[in-house]
């Protein structure tokens, strides 16, 4: 299973709605700012073995900043 | 032989917006415009545009405020109260770059007031009636004639600048009859296209937006200087009045609208006794027309400022020639208190002495 | 992760092409960003970009024309249904849509709202309701839930003096005029994606059966409800969503009307 999720580090204002959809609980905050002063949601590569390509991050993303994608 | 009609002011209003190309129509009802909105909600259906009674005013000038940004010719029109709430929307479409026609059958106030003539809304109309510091067009018809005339300039002056333009009557004008002579609109050879209207951005591939809102650093200083500048190309280009009597007048007696009709009798009344005294009447408000107060008393001449209200264009006129004396004689607007000729003559004689 | 096996990959989310792809200016957590998304995907949907005139309300969406790559107009505070009818009736073939607060919409506006569905004007009306006042700094609104502390009603909405909230769509509802009506909420991935489908009914209403579309939508703001975004998303179903139920209150077409 590799299905991926590309979070845009500079769009992403740390709101952590993300984090609570995923239904996995892959997603964490980062401890790093962004260029705006926010912690970005990131996914470490190993979390992202789990990833179900289900899209919930992406749907409650306020900014827009998930995209997902699924293996053909 | 050209067809001559008995209508009422208010009725040439519509007739001369409908022969302009105006095909929208947003109003509702107020005494003593009303007869506008009856006329286009009979007449608009056959023209194939549009006729809203809306729930408000304020609906009202807001229809219009889209209309006119989608590049339609559009009109609102209502009475002093209903100017009154019109003014947010008047502001936004000043600020927005938007034309159109708002047409003010003044009636007395303040607040409920009366049905009757009043000439107290100029300020509102000239000094930009709501916020921020706009001028529309303003014109002021003094018959049922100029009602029509007037009416297809301010379209054609609206569209020229992307100011609104108003047009400023009263009872008197508007529930009057009088003769008329329709005429073809004839489009002025200087109109641009509106490539500025909205359509979506499908036809020109970017997307177009009406708006007032500036919050950029300087910003809105530079958009308020740009409506500046079409002021002020306004009051070059686009001012006129009517003389009547002028070149010998040592009295110049000066009023628009219904009390320019007074005065007109007045003045040819005190010709006829031999009073050296004319009538200046402004038929462009907004512009103001000083350099013809500065022609026509650079003789020494006196002014004899006449309205209905307790003075209001009057200041125009003083600040128009500081160095000339300026009389002024008003009535306060009311049941009642539209002054006779024989009114106006008295005030002439008490201005001018008898020459001949 | 290299992006070369990205491209290998079926692509399942991504950003409607109607949305401009720039950040916005919403606060963290503000569900305006995920509202503007819903209706830039109905626009795709049915692609009429190009063809669309949305009409902007004054509020935190006042800046609707940065972020749709429309024709956009801006209303004065509750005129934008009133705007768009002006301009619905100029390009009666154009689509149009108002996006407006609850502010703008449920008080200064209440009278326009309800006249241009009345009179079935055939655009789509995107109302957030977030119970609050978001511009000018966490004011009350007509939505404001009862004992709810706000900064105009700082020992909370007291309804014998302040009213209760008003809830807008089953108001609407009862209008002969109206032809879609439906309230929604964006604080779940279910629920974010009914929203998408009422958004995008609410659009068919107007393209396809000439018909007053509105959707409500419940949506956060946890810069003036002073909570941080996943609590303030919590409150949606905590507290909202029990005053203001979800769901279709009219549907004209489905009812053969």
């Amino acid at each position: 299973m590799a299905n991926r999720i590309v979070i845009s580090e500079q769009l992403c204002k740390g709101c952590g709605l993300c984090v609570v959809a995923c239904p996995h609980n892959l997603i964490e905050m980062s401890t790093e700012l962004n260029k705006h002063g926010f912690f970005p949601a990131v996914i470490t590569p190993d979390a992202m073995l789990s990833c179900t390509g289900c899209t919930f991050c992406a749907q409650v993303c306020p900014d827009v900043a998930i995209e997902v994608f699924r293996e053909r | 032989m050209t067809k001559r009609l008995f209508v009422k002011g208010n009725e040439a209003v519509a007739m001369g917006a409908l022969e302009a190309g105006c095909r929208y129509y947003f109003g509702y009802p107020i005494t003593p415009q009303s007869d506008i909105p009856e006329y286009i909600a009979r007449e608009m259906p056959a023209l194939g545009g549009e006729f809203i009674q809306a729930e408000s005013e304020i609906a009202s000038i807001n229809m219009l405020l889209g209309a006119s940004a989608c590049g339609a010719r559009a009109m609102t029109s209502s009475s002093s109260p209903g100017i009154s709430l019109k003014q947010e929307g008047i502001s936004y479409m000043a600020g927005s770059e938007c034309p159109g026609l708002i047409v003010n059958i003044c009636r007395s106030g303040p607040g409920l007031g009366g049905i009757d003539a009043s000439q107290a809304d100029y300020f509102q109309a000239t000094k930009g009636g709501g916020h921020g510091g706009y001028h529309l067009i303003v014109l002021a018809p003094s018959s049922v004639q100029e009602m029509y005339d007037l009416t297809m300039l301010a379209f054609d002056l609206s569209d020229r600048y992307r100011v609104p333009a108003m047009i400023l009557a009263d009872a008197v004008i508007g529930q009057m009859k009088e003769a008329l002579e329709p005429h073809p609109y004839v489009a002025p050879d200087d109109l641009q296209p509106k490539d500025w209207a909205l359509i979506g951005p499908g036809e020109r591939g970017v997307n177009k937006v009406v708006k007032s809102l500036y919050l950029g650093d300087g910003e809105l200083e530079q958009h308020n200087l740009k409506l500046h500048r079409k002021y002020a190309e306004m009051q070059e280009k686009e001012v006129r009045y009517e003389g009547y009597e002028l070149d010998d007048a040592e009295l110049v007696v000066t009023a628009y609208g219904s009390t320019a009709r007074i005065a007109h009798t007045a003045v040819r009344m005190a010709r006829q006794q031999g009073y050296k005294v004319g009538l200046l009447r402004p038929i462009t408000l907004f512009p103001f027309p000083k350099e013809a107060y500065k022609h026509h008393t650079a003789a020494g001449q006196k002014v004899l400022c006449v309205e209905l209200n307790t003075g209001q264009m009057v200041d125009d006129v003083r600040l128009a020639v500081p160095c000339v004396e300026v009389e002024f004689y008003g009535r306060a607007p009311g049941a009642g208190s539209l002054p006779t000729p024989e009114e106006l003559f008295a005030q002439i004689r008490l201005h001018c002495e008898v020459r001949s | 992760m290299s992006i070369e096996n990205v491209e290998a990959m079926k692509q399942v989310f991504s950003r409607p092409a109607s949305l401009n792809a720039v950040q916005t200016h919403f606060c963290p957590g503000c569900q305006h960003g995920v509202i503007h998304r819903l209706v830039a995907q109905a626009m795709d949907a049915f692609d009429i970009q190009a063809q669309t005139i949305g009409v902007a309300s004054v509020g935190c969406s006042v800046f609707l024309y940065g972020y749709f790559g429309i024709d956009v107009i801006e209303a004065p505070h509750g005129r934008a249904p009133a705007v768009a009818t002006g301009a619905k009736r100029v390009h009666p073939q154009r689509p149009v849509f108002t996006y407006q607060g609850d502010g703008d919409l449920a008080a200064i506006g209440t009278s326009e709202i309800i006249h241009c569905a009345n009179r079935g004007e055939p655009i789509t009306v995107i109302f957030v309701n977030n119970t609050t006042y978001g511009m000018t700094g966490g004011q009350m609104a007509p939505t404001t839930l009862p004992s709810q502390k706000t900064s105009t009603s700082p020992y909370g909405r007291n309804t014998s003096k302040d009213g209760y909230p008003i809830r807008m769509t089953e108001l609407l509802a009862g209008l002969e005029g109206t032809a879609y009506a439906a309230r929604v909420a964006v604080d779940t991935p279910q629920h974010v994606l009914q929203a998408g489908k009422a958004i995008k009914k609410a659009f068919q209403t107007q393209l396809r059966d000439n018909g007053f579309g509105f959707v409500e939508v419940l949506s956060t703001c946890p810069t003036n409800w002073g909570m941080n975004p996943v609590d303030a998303n919590a409150r949606v179903a905590e507290e909202m969503i029990p005053y203001f139920p979800l769901g279709v209150f009219k549907d004209a077409a489905a009812q053969g009307e």
